[in-house]
């Protein structure tokens, strides 16, 4: 093989035959093999981890959540046809279904973002750069099942052409990548990414009596114009408590409705341990954006002004795209803040504003999106205020040492 | 004064190949004195090809600073004038004629001029550097004060205590002699576990300082940054103990003395130990029959911060180590997703760091390519400065000079950036980059 690619390698060098299509032939030659490339400046040495290496990490943390991802596709769909209802029965139903499903979106992702990227290296002259490996996998599991594969394409686009390329590719971008996907389809397309019509793949099959398709955020959101005695109210909360559909086990475990991706806390939790053990996600804006998220919680709980704040703090987390959010895209550390302290700012701020844009404004059933995409523009702002404290101490002391000479 | 600094941010990286200690005799015929040894130095000669010199005759001087003269480490005759492109000097080799006989200086140290003066005739002066810029010292400032490193703990590296055992005469004096020179105090950085020796310990007329952590806490700057930081319009002169022993060594007998103990390390080393050799000796006979040469990266100074050279190279005219290792100029395939037991990573996405105690033997591989700037906390971990690494980097790449002094380029050297550019996912050349800013800088605020 490494004979082979040796062979065809001149044909793509400068002047050869196909040198327009080198990052082509690069990518792929570098997948296969570490380049045989030594250190020419500076240290002699150099730490084993590259980009790949990094993102294939980040990849790996996101397989258990895609997986159960498509299990879950096929569980809500099976249940809304009130078959295999509990949890442990048609497991290869439920997973032949949902791989139906879900492989196809994220085929469409990767293979439509690699195009763009390979597009942009040949016109650039420059390799592909790795950044969209992640890219490709969070797009697929931070959308409803339901989304048409077109609309996965045109977004996909967007986001990489927009979202990254025009400031420069990968490492320049400003906002999130697969945010920047979501976000558009959400505002192009609002009814295929929210409402009780896009969570489950009922396939227009008839559903069982009581189906409502909504998941916990909108039923939640629902209420918060109902009277709190009423009994559509108190119906809605008892699907919260134990027992019920939302209830707090079902929550953790990703029994329920959503995105593909983002139900289980327990395989979000997974992912999450891989990234903080090997050290590439930053462990300070985990914790910080779980801890603003809980403080607003607590905040509202304490306020209790309607059932949505009412509900408890923790469950409150553990519902919708929260700890998807903070664990994979919150993380990204092209958009996040860089310092350490920016970073404790921007993931505080992160959770607290989810929370909050999630109770308080029901025009958007989930408040993650918006949050993540907001202190992406906000971190740069972050930061530049934490350097200028160590610039200005910098200042104070060659002031306090031209006044003692 | 004396004060306790505790680095926390910083890396051992543990290699094979350490040097044992125990020594032998090494008779090197050929030296070399290099310019490219002297950041900030522009040569200009003063013998020709052919010209008989002395221990300590001088060969060339700085051009910005006539009064410092560079010299030959042995006696013999200059045999070649090695030149690069636009006619920049590489190496004046030397060959010796055995019976180094020393040029005589009678170095007098009654006042600081006269110090001052001696050192520069007799090329002893470039053992001192100064930041801001990590270049040669000035001999017109006045430094606020002077910081000497007594360890080094880059791998593989000389360990002081060892290769200047016994000449504590020679370091006192040395010391001496720079106390007369700043209007500050010395300051002598030991470590608390490395530094065992008492005549760093008890060394007098200075103020010691104790450190303690990984490296880079034997860095100068580091240990500079962490005492006492300077600030735009200071000078402080920094060295090690190797030149600060020279130095004494000289005032002592007044001869121009290089010898040094050198350790030769690697894991491409058979026998690592310490020879008795010179600087500028010539690396072959140092390492003769104790190296295998197939496939390997002969290095002047450790694996981090030192200058790749030939098997007919040199020794720097800093250095007291010759480190080799493998080559690593092989295609792994699918490299970058193997467990990787036998990479070695500061991250954890390598089953190796299961192993915390195990000793490697990496090569040259850059393991990966280039790549922008994605991860972020990476070099914070091992800067152990008050310093921000990578905005500092993004102003030096935009040569944005006011935002260079703003976020501390007067506080740095390459050297201090090493285990950077060593743990960088993107592989970004950060030696480099800076020692490119700190040359540019210094012409330009001149």
């Amino acid at each position: 093989m490494s004979d082979f690619l040796s062979k065809y390698r001149p044909l793509f060098h400068k002047g050869g035959k196909y040198e327009k299509y080198n990052p082509l032939f690069e990518s792929f030659d570098t997948l296969l093999f570490v380049p045989a490339a030594t250190t020419s400046k500076g240290s002699h040495i150099r730490d084993g981890i590259d980009l790949k290496r990094t993102m294939i990490t980040v990849v790996l943390a996101m397989i258990p959540a895609l997986i159960f991802g498509i299990w879950n596709t096929g569980h809500q769909h099976f249940l809304a046809l009130g078959e295999f209802i509990a949890v442990g029965d048609g497991m290869m139903e439920k997973m032949l279904f949902g791989a139906e499903l879900v492989l196809p979106v994220v085929i469409v992702s990767y293979g439509v973002g690699l195009g763009v990227e390979f597009i942009f290296g040949m016109k650039n002259g420059h390799s592909l750069q790795e950044g969209f490996l992640v890219s490709g996998m969070l797009i697929p599991l931070i959308l409803p099942i339901s989304t048409p594969l077109w609309m996965v394409a045109v977004a996909t686009i967007f986001a990489v052409v927009i979202g990254k390329e025009v400031f420069g590719g990968t490492g320049m971008n400003i906002v999130n990548v697969a945010l920047t996907a979501r976000a558009f389809l959400f505002f192009a397309y609002p009814t295929k990414m929210s409402g009780d019509k896009v969570w489950i793949a009922t396939d227009g099959a008839n559903t069982v009596d009581g189906f409502s398709g909504a998941t916990a955020l909108g039923d939640l959101a629902g209420t918060v114009s109902l009277d709190r005695a009423s009994d559509a109210a108190k119906q809605t909360m008892q699907m919260f408590e134990d027992g019920g559909v939302y209830s707090m086990y079902n929550s953790i475990m990703g029994f329920i409705p959503g995105s593909i991706g983002e139900t289980s806390v327990i395989a979000i939790g997974l992912g999450a341990l891989l990234l903080l053990i090997t050290g590439i996600a930053s462990w300070r804006v985990m914790v910080s954006s779980i801890v603003g998220g809980l403080v607003m919680a607590v905040l509202f709980n304490v306020w209790d002004a309607n059932s949505f704040m009412g509900l408890d703090p923790i469950h409150q987390l553990m519902l919708g795209g929260f700890m998807f959010g903070m664990v994979f895209m919150a993380t990204d550390p092209v958009t996040a803040a860089q310092t350490a302290k920016g970073q404790w700012i921007y993931g505080f701020l992160v959770g607290f504003i989810a929370i909050l844009v999630r109770v308080f404004n029901p025009a958007y059933p989930e408040g993650v999106m918006m949050a993540i995409l907001f202190m992406n523009v906000m971190a740069p702002l972050v930061d530049h205020y934490v350097i200028e404290g160590n610039i200005s101490k910098r200042l104070k002391r060659a002031k306090l040492a031209s006044s003692q000479s | 004064m004396s004060k306790h600094v505790n680095i926390k941010r910083g890396l051992d990286i543990k290699l094979n190949g350490v040097a044992e200690k125990v020594t032998s005799d090494s008779s090197a015929n050929v030296f070399a004195l290099k310019p490219t040894d002297f950041s900030g130095v522009s040569p200009k000669l003063v013998l020709k090809e052919g010209a008989k010199v002395e221990a300590g005759s001088a060969i060339f001087f700085d051009k910005n600073k006539p009064a410092v003269q560079f010299c030959s480490p042995v006696s013999g005759e200059i045999k070649e004038i090695k030149r690069g492109e636009k006619r920049k000097i590489l190496e004046v080799v030397i060959s010796s004629d055995g019976a180094s006989s020393f040029k005589k200086f009678s170095p007098k140290s009654g006042s600081r001029q006269e110090v001052i003066d001696a050192l520069c005739e007799s090329g002893m002066w470039p053992f001192i550097k100064q930041r801001p810029f990590d270049v040669m010292a000035n001999p017109a400032d006045m430094p606020r004060s002077i910081f000497v490193t007594a360890f080094n703990t880059e791998p593989l590296t000389a360990d002081f205590d060892y290769t200047l055992y016994g000449l504590d005469s020679d370091f006192q004096k040395g010391l001496d002699v720079l106390a007369m020179m700043t209007e500050g105090d010395v300051h002598l950085n030991i470590h608390s576990e490395r530094t065992a020796s008492n005549m760093f310990k008890n060394a007098k007329n200075v103020v010691t300082n104790i450190i303690s952590g990984a490296h880079p806490s034997g860095n100068v700057g580091v240990q500079l940054n962490k005492i006492a930081p300077i600030s735009k319009g200071e000078t402080v002169w920094t060295l090690n103990v190797l030149g600060v022993t020279t130095i004494g060594k000289f005032f002592n007998t007044g001869k121009y003395d290089v010898s040094r103990l050198v350790a030769v390390a690697g894991s491409k080393v058979t026998k690592p130990k310490y020879v008795k050799s010179f600087a500028g000796a010539q690396v072959e006979a140092i390492t003769k029959g104790n190296v295998e040469l197939d496939n390997a990266r002969l290095i002047s100074g450790g694996v981090l911060t030192g200058t790749k050279i030939d098997t007919k190279g040199y020794l720097g005219f800093h250095d007291s180590t010759i480190t080799v290792i493998e080559e690593g100029n092989k295609t792994e395939f699918m490299g970058w997703l193997l467990p990787g037991t036998h990479k070695f990573s500061m991250s954890r996405t390598f089953l190796s760091f299961l192993m915390p105690g195990k000793s490697y033997n990496l090569d040259t591989n850059l393991h990966g390519e280039n790549r922008s700037y994605v991860m972020t906390n990476q070099y914070e971990k091992v800067f152990p400065m008050d310093i921000y690494p990578v905005q500092l980097i993004k102003a030096c790449l935009a040569y944005d000079l006011e935002k260079m002094e703003a976020l501390g380029i007067y506080e740095v050297a390459p050297e201090d950036f090493a285990l950077c550019e060593f743990v960088c996912t993107s592989k970004t050349e950060v030696q480099d980059i800076i020692r490119t800013t700190l040359d540019k800088a210094l012409i330009d605020l001149a």
